[in-house]
């Protein structure tokens, strides 16, 4: 048994024993899980993948005169300014304007919101156009001026929803190539698409939701950012392995960290064809063994990990709930899984490669001492099932 | 007899030699088997082409000095579809998409996508499906 302080007084002095979340499993196989739980102080996950409910949070300062922006748009693209002067929301998903969408589908989507962050925290001028009705103290109408990450006050990446626990397998029984947030999606089950890094994912290494929680510090993208709240749609309630392992989404995590500190190479726009824009992320978060229980999930192995497999033609849009079967991540990552007999070729938009990378980083700064953990001050709700939306008319 | 190899090529024709049947005179005086990947001419009239071509060394080498005769540029690098290494993030979606395997996991451990171009075929499936925008036509 650690606690949180024993684990940071050992970070502190350099002393911590760090592994990855890949690494552990050779292991604690080699040590035994005793003796490991002892020895190990941190296991680090990560995740590099598109998640599209994020964005952030700007403030462009004052001009003179002033302005309080009623619209803007940064290269061309929305933010939302419903809320104080020169303060201004920015989503991973928002399209150009202009953009034709899926007007001559499938629409390619070239820029958007997720290229915009991407744009920013890579230190690239943009534009800023933004129009205001005018005051008695924000007289300005009308503004164009360009601008770099460095000239905002405050660029706060809040992110609703991130860090899915697991995901569909998607696929498409019908007999024409649809265009999903899960890529293009061959007829007569050609393809498949999965989308989670697995065994080093951060919350299939804290299926029950023991360590991460609100104010748990993760790495986001290279700033140390936090849990703020439970993630949109976050549903403990599902259904799981007897090791308690999600075997669908499950839980979710809204993340938040300053964007000023964050690495381009994990902040990348994402176009999917037919579909829209989407940010790709990486994060990564530290987990305390604080004990032999905690140590154990950790060693979860993507062969022990399951998704569904469902259409997307049908019954994902329909909403009936049906699936095609389970398949583990240890058969999605050989690159073929069978479906009802048929070999089915897989491919991934969660990249395992980035997410082993962001892992290493993280131990790296956990090690150095420059990664110390915080105790979250409020679990994830365990018991919430995803409640859907109802279709009805006015009660009273 | 001297065994066959083939070869990868990318021409480019400038707008004067656009007219001229090369190809033709590959197959007919340089004994070649040509396998035309993708051509394509641009409305200012320059040309583009990848193709495979198959025969003995002596056979190619001749064939080359022969278009060499005209303004024409050869790349045996064969670089029709360019993955941009700093764009991609080894997410692996082209992975299912590509026909050949000229794209595929190349280390099962790291999960790194490689690319080899002497197995694209540039069918440009993956520049339709790479979310990051990584691979691009060089024409």
């Amino acid at each position: 048994m650690k606690t949180y302080e024993q684990i940071n007084e050992r970070i502190e002095s350099g002393k911590a024993v760090v592994l990855t979340a890949d690494e552990i499993i050779d292991y604690v196989d080699k040590k035994g899980p005793a003796a490991a739980a002892e020895e190990v102080d941190v296991v680090t996950t990560a995740t590099f993948g598109p998640m599209c409910s994020s964005g952030c949070f700007l403030n462009f300062g004052h001009s003179q005169p002033k302005i309080r922006m009623t619209e803007a748009w940064i290269e061309d693209v929305l933010v939302y300014t419903g809320i104080a002067a020169v303060d201004a929301y920015l989503g991973a998903t928002q399209l150009r304007h202009g953009d034709p969408a899926n007007m001559y589908p499938p629409g390619e989507f070239r820029y958007g919101g997720g290229h915009v962050i991407e744009d920013l925290v890579a230190g690239k001028e943009l534009q800023l156009f933004a129009l205001s009705y005018g005051t008695d103290d924000y007289p300005r109408r009308e503004i164009r001026t360009y601008f770099t990450i460095d000239d905002l006050n405050q660029a706060i990446m809040v992110n609703p929803r991130n860090c899915y626990q697991n995901y569909n397998v998607a696929i498409n029984d019908s007999d024409r190539t649809i265009y999903t947030y899960m890529g293009a999606l061959e007829p007569h089950r050609e393809n498949a698409t999965y989308c989670s890094a697995g065994q080093l994912s951060p919350l299939l290494n804290d299926p029950l939701y023991e360590t991460i929680g609100v104010g748990t510090r993760v790495w986001l993208a290279g700033a140390h950012g936090h849990v703020y709240a439970e993630g949109t749609q976050h549903a403990g309630v599902c259904e799981r392995t007897p090791d308690g392992v999600p075997m669908e989404g499950a839980g979710t995590l809204a993340l938040t960290g300053d964007m000023k500190q964050m690495r381009p190479e994990f902040v990348r726009g994402v176009s999917l064809r037919g579909y829209g824009i989407s940010l790709a992320l990486g994060v990564g978060i530290p987990i305390p063994v604080l004990n032999e229980q905690v140590l154990k999930r950790t060693c979860v192995r993507d062969r022990d990990i399951f998704a569904p497999v469902v259409d997307y033609s049908q019954e994902y849009p329909r909403k009936t709930g049906k699936i095609l079967g389970r398949v583990s991540y240890e058969q999605l990552r050989s690159g073929e899984i069978q479906i009802d007999g048929k070999a089915v070729k897989v491919g991934s938009l969660s990249s395992y490669y980035k997410a082993l990378e962001i892992a290493h980083l993280l131990a790296d700064e956990v090690r150095k001492g420059d990664f110390t953990l915080a105790r979250p001050y409020a679990p994830l709700p365990p018991d919430r099932p995803m409640k859907p939306l109802v279709i009805r008319e006015k009660a009273s | 007899m001297s065994e066959a190899v083939t070869k990868k090529l990318m021409l480019f024709f400038p707008k004067c030699e656009c007219e001229k049947p090369i190809i033709y005179h590959l197959v007919k005086d340089h004994n070649l088997i040509v396998n035309v990947y993708r051509a394509k001419v641009t409305p200012e009239e320059e040309g583009y082409l990848v193709l495979d071509v198959t025969g003995t060394e002596d056979d190619i080498e001749k064939g080359l000095d022969f278009v060499r005769t005209f303004d024409v540029t050869i790349n045996t690098t064969g670089k029709g579809v360019a993955r941009d290494e700093e764009r991609c993030t080894h997410c692996g979606q082209c992975v299912s998409h590509c026909p050949t395997g000229a794209l595929r996991v190349g280390n099962s451990a790291t999960r790194e996508v490689v690319y080899n171009e002497a197995d694209c075929i540039e069918c440009l499936a993956c520049i339709r499906v790479c979310p990051f925008g990584a691979c691009a036509s060089t024409f």
